[in-house]
């Protein structure tokens, strides 16, 4: 019998067709990619090619004329003359944009006071030229200027393109020791952090302690402040006029406190060292703290009853099964929770600038070289240092990621702990401390929010919250805030759930789909630190033709969409995978467009994932503070950024009330979503099982 | 309840007003000038209005920020400048910008009445003086009294080992106020002195702040005894009940002034002169003097309250060009000095 397929022979592969709605699928995927690349890779290119961006003194461009009484001399060559009197090495001539090198060093026997005259030009147009009294001379004629203007001549530095900038960072050993100082702080803090999170997710998952739901909530505040907020607690609560002494000396007397305090305070644990790294590992555990939970508890809860029983019926002891079933079976929560703690704390840039003092770290030094030195290129510079750690970081837990999913089998059963009155009330007294250290540090930002005069007058008055009359823009930015958060959450969920869409139900195109996701995946990889300067270098420059959205708020939403893109879109592609392709089939087969199929099944079902992303985006763009900090105008100002900035001109209480002002918000939304998705449950998810 | 109502018809009544302006001053057509400032943002409303009461048709919009943000935005837009005017930033940022080429080189109206301190030396002169703002040292008499810390009376006391931990200081690497001293220390003491008291006093230093007005606050609310700052802002703590003396160092004391340019290249020309002819007269001087105990034409300043005295004669012969041409050079000392010892001290 001849098999069918040789009779008709080997034909050419059957390839679907395109239709017309797979073309609109593919042109609306390709907008998204567009928007990506203008929001994310084009302007992390320019960042990068900043970075090399050199300043260096070029005297072979410039020539003196001395006349010393008797008529015009010889032309003598800057550089010629330097390199005779010794003053010129590689060292000297390296610079920035702002260095500055004066002409008289050319000649040992200069006196103001001399008759001497000077000339002075350029060889070339376009060098850099020099300053004749304060303004810049570029052109090649000569300048012809007395002793008394000669001595404020000074030379300006060239552009040029080399590893000028990496070369000096790496000899600079205030710059360098950051990287040390960074990875430190990151690795200690996701030490704590993952350390005090698994206790947590441990007691919420495998114990039968009362209040879970409580202490799961109170777990999640932190989301709902900016990290700057819990710096600021800190100093309340530990700093040199501590709340915590108030209370001790008002309860003991302060003739008992004192000395204890003393000892503490000049101990070397003690609360000196708020401002500094200990201060920052402790703020970074707390805002960090969140962020692990969910990962651990989501890790714990998949664990598998069956292999709990075999132990038992094995009769391994308790620590055992701790080492060898639970470990094991959370391993890559752990893993993942580590490298996302360490991304947040080593990225985090409100916490070290309000606590850190003078420690310095990666993200607070772009800050300075940016906003202390106007360095750009140097800024650009410790970017790219920064944007390592975080790759890397980023990468592993990618990786470890894929491997979680195949952990899972059809045929696990849950666990179910089993009540044990020891450990239960060890685990409760235990979330209990962890639950009041996170909720007293909002009472005491309230606290102080609400105090006239810190320590010296503790009569209650609103007069913090007078905002207009300080830094930061006022009750305006709070305002600018709740609308900036509000376009953020509607634009970045539109944009989010329907690329999500294009990419998870679309069919065929396989390697723009790839590249789609590699775009996706990228921004949570990227500071926002980083994410903003270079947004300066790319939006404000004047020939790029977007140059427009400088300054508005446009790009306020487009750089927080970009830079909390990753997880949302996440977030859609896991509800979307939910769903049986099947629905768009019986719909193709139909004739429906698709438009309708996700208009009316795909939107639908997916509801609550697409309200969990809206307040995702919500949240984080009223906290956020590294991405948007070099990008706010005067209309523009934000209150995350007005807490630091009041902050920053030491107005603390009122840069306490502010972030209180952020958290209210943010928890309000938060019961509002809540509300909203209780009541979809019950009325659109009624065929899910579970 | 009644609270509500009355904001209710208030903000009836700014719209109706808002509407009637338009109505009216539609025809005149206003021109909207972008200033780029850092002046203090209680104060911004008064000069906005002031201004306003003698050029009706030019609406100033402020863009405000401390001064190094305001410094690295102008710079930051060099090629694209989105300012029309600077009007009130440190002259040593301004001498920056001259040297970029940045600034429309103008001599206002009633320039011969200021201060020759208060003006660009150049003729016509790319900036003028505003108001001087000068460095202090506030101490905090009740943290002080605790620690048994006698009033420091000049800079060489604060090098004393009994202020050991209790001083801090602005980081001149971010802050306009913290370069204003090094710069002043570097003049008043000579280079080599100059670094010799900085080493001495660093020892002293409990923690460098990123803003100038931190070390004051921080000593108005407690945080740490003595704050090298500046006289302004401790007047406001003290004005605010802090139990704050500001101390004026005899050795005599840094400044730097805030200061009006216009941006070259702006098309609003007509209006950016109006308004640097408007604000060095004495009208406008007058208000400075409000906040500030020297202003730029001389003679007109009264006593501002809680000020120090002899201010005006401890402020040190400054010289800006020293301090702009060599900003780069001693910020880069500073902190190959000071900034890589970057643990806390035990």
């Amino acid at each position: 019998m001849v098999s069918t397929a040789q009779a008709v022979g080997r034909g050419s592969v059957v390839r679907p067709k395109v239709g017309r709605d797979d073309w609109i699928m593919r042109a609306y995927m390709l907008v998204i990619v567009l928007y990506l690349l203008v929001a994310l890779a084009f302007p992390l290119y320019v960042m990068l090619s900043k970075s090399f961006e050199t300043y260096a003194f070029r005297f072979d461009t410039v020539e003196f004329q001395v006349d010393r009484g008797e008529g015009w001399g010889e032309t003598l060559n800057a550089m010629a003359l330097g390199e005779g009197l010794g003053i010129v090495d590689p060292g000297t001539l390296v610079t920035t944009s702002d260095g500055r090198f004066p002409a008289t060093s050319f000649f040992p026997d200069f006196s103001f006071r001399a008759k001497t005259l000077y000339r002075i030009r350029n060889t070339k147009e376009g060098s850099g030229g020099f300053l004749v009294k304060g303004r810049p001379a570029t052109g090649t004629d000569w300048f012809e200027l007395t002793s008394g203007e000669f001595r404020r001549v000074q030379i300006r530095p060239s552009q040029a393109t080399g590893t000028g900038n990496y070369l000096s960072y790496f000899s600079t050993p205030a710059l360098f020791t950051s990287i040390y100082n960074s990875l430190m702080i990151a690795v200690i803090s996701t030490i704590v952090t993952v350390t005090l999170a698994f206790l947590y997710a441990y007691a919420l998952t495998r114990s039968c302690m009362r209040f879970k739901g409580a202490f799961k909530m109170i777990a999640m505040v932190p989301i709902l402040v900016p990290s700057l907020l819990a710096g600021i607690g800190l100093i309340y609560l530990f700093g040199k006029q501590s709340l915590v002494l108030k209370v001790a000396e008002w309860a003991f007397g302060e003739k008992t406190v004192a000395p204890w305090w003393d000892m503490l305070a000049n101990g070397t644990y003690g609360p000196s060292e708020v401002y500094g790294p200990v201060g920052i590992v402790v703020a970074s555990v707390f805002f960090t703290f969140p962020h692990a939970l969910i990962i651990i508890i989501t890790a714990l809860s998949i664990a598998d009853a069956r292999l709990y029983e075999a132990a038992i019926a094995l009769r391994a002891p308790k620590p055992r099964i701790f080492r060898t079933v639970t470990i094991p079976g959370a391993r890559y929560g752990l893993i993942s929770a580590a490298f996302v703690v360490f991304n947040l704390v080593i990225t985090d840039f409100g916490v070290p600038k309000v606590i850190g003092g003078q420690f310095n770290v990666l993200a607070v030094d772009i800050y300075k070289q940016v906003i202390g030195q106007q360095n750009f290129q140097m800024g650009a510079v410790v970017s790219v240092v920064l944007l390592i750690p975080a790759l890397i970081a980023f990468t592993v837990d990618r990786i470890v990621q894929k491997k979680q999913v195949a952990l899972l089998s059809a045929r696990a059963v849950p666990y179910e702990p089993k009540p044990s009155r020891r450990f239960d009330r060890t685990m409760f007294a235990y979330c209990c401390f962890v639950a009041f250290f996170i909720l007293g540090v909002l009472a005491v930002c309230q606290y102080a929010a609400l105090i006239k005069f810190w320590p010296y007058n503790l009569s209650l008055s609103l007069g913090n919250y007078n905002f207009d009359v300080m830094d930061g823009g006022g009750w305006d930015s709070y305002a600018n805030s709740i609308q900036m958060a509000f376009y953020t959450a509607i634009v970045g969920t539109f944009m989010v759930f329907t690329g999500a869409y294009m990419v998870e139900k679309g069919k065929g195109f396989n390697s723009g789909r790839t590249g789609f996701q590699f775009l996706a995946m990228m921004p949570m990889a990227i500071p926002g630190m980083v994410l903003g300067l270079a947004y300066i270098f790319f939006f404000n420059h004047p020939n790029n033709p977007l140059n427009f959205v400088y300054g508005t708020m446009g790009i306020l939403v487009i750089c927080t969409v970009t830079h909390f893109y990753t997880v949302s879109h996440l977030t859609a592609v896991t509800a979307l995978k939910q769903m049986d392709p099947e629905f768009e089939a019986v719909s193709q087969s139909l004739k429906q467009p698709f438009t309708k199929i996700f208009a009316r099944v795909t939107v639908p079902v997916c509801l609550p994932a697409i309200l969990d992303i809206s307040i995702y985006l919500f949240v984080n763009a009223m906290t956020t503070v590294s991405a948007v900090v070099f990008l706010y105008s005067p209309d523009t100002t934000l209150a995350s950024v007005a807490v630091l900035n009041m902050d920053d001109a030491g107005d603390i209480a009122p840069a306490a009330a502010m972030g209180m002002m952020i958290f209210y918000t943010n928890a309000g939304v938060r019961l509002l979503h809540a509300g909203l998705t209780r009541g979809l449950h019950r009325r659109t998810q009624a065929w899910r099982t579970t | 309840m009644r609270q509500g109502l009355f904001s209710q018809v208030l903000k009836g009544a700014v719209v109706a007003a808002a509407g009637l302006a338009f109505v009216t001053g539609g025809a005149l057509a206003k021109t909207e000038l972008t200033v780029y400032t850092a002046v203090e943002a209680e104060d911004l409303k008064r000069y906005a209005e002031a201004f306003n009461e003698d050029y009706p048709d030019i609406e100033i919009k402020w863009v405000r920020d401390s001064t190094g943000i305001v410094t690295a935005k102008l710079l930051a837009e060099k090629n694209n400048p989105q300012a029309d005017v600077v009007w009130g930033l440190a002259a040593t940022s301004l001498l920056l910008m001259k040297g970029e080429g940045m600034l429309e080189p103008y001599a206002p109206k009633g320039l011969d009445k200021l201060d020759p301190k208060f003006r660009d030396k150049d003729n016509p002169p790319s900036w003028t003086g505003m108001d001087a703002w000068v460095a202090s040292v506030c101490v905090n008499t009740v943290e002080a009294n605790k620690n048994n810390l006698p009033t420091p009376a000049s800079w060489k006391d604060l090098t004393k080992p009994i202020y050991k931990g209790h001083v801090a200081m602005p980081n001149p690497n971010s802050s306009g106020t913290g370069f204003l001293d090094v710069s002043s220390w570097l003049q008043i003491f000579g280079e080599k002195g100059g670094w010799e008291f900085m080493d001495a006093l660093h020892e002293n230093i409990s923690h460098y702040t990123h803003s100038g007005s931190k070390p004051c606050k921080q000593a108005a609310a407690g945080e740490v005894p003595i704050g090298v700052s500046f006289a302004f802002r401790g007047a406001k703590s003290k004005a605010a009940g802090a139990p704050l003396e500001i101390v004026v160092p005899k050795e005599g004391i840094g400044w730097d002034m805030e200061a009006t340019a216009i941006v070259a290249g702006t098309d609003k020309l007509e209006a950016a002169k109006k308004l640097v002819d408007w604000s060095i007269t004495v009208k406008a001087n007058k208000l400075y003097n409000e906040g500030y105990a020297v202003v730029a034409i001389p003679g007109i300043a009264k006593p501002v309250k809680y000020f120090p005295e002899g201010i005006t004669e401890a402020m040190i012969d400054n010289d800006f060009e020293f301090a702009a041409n060599n900003r780069k050079a001693i910020l880069a000392e500073w902190q190959k000095r000071y900034d890589g010892k970057s643990e806390p001290k035990k």
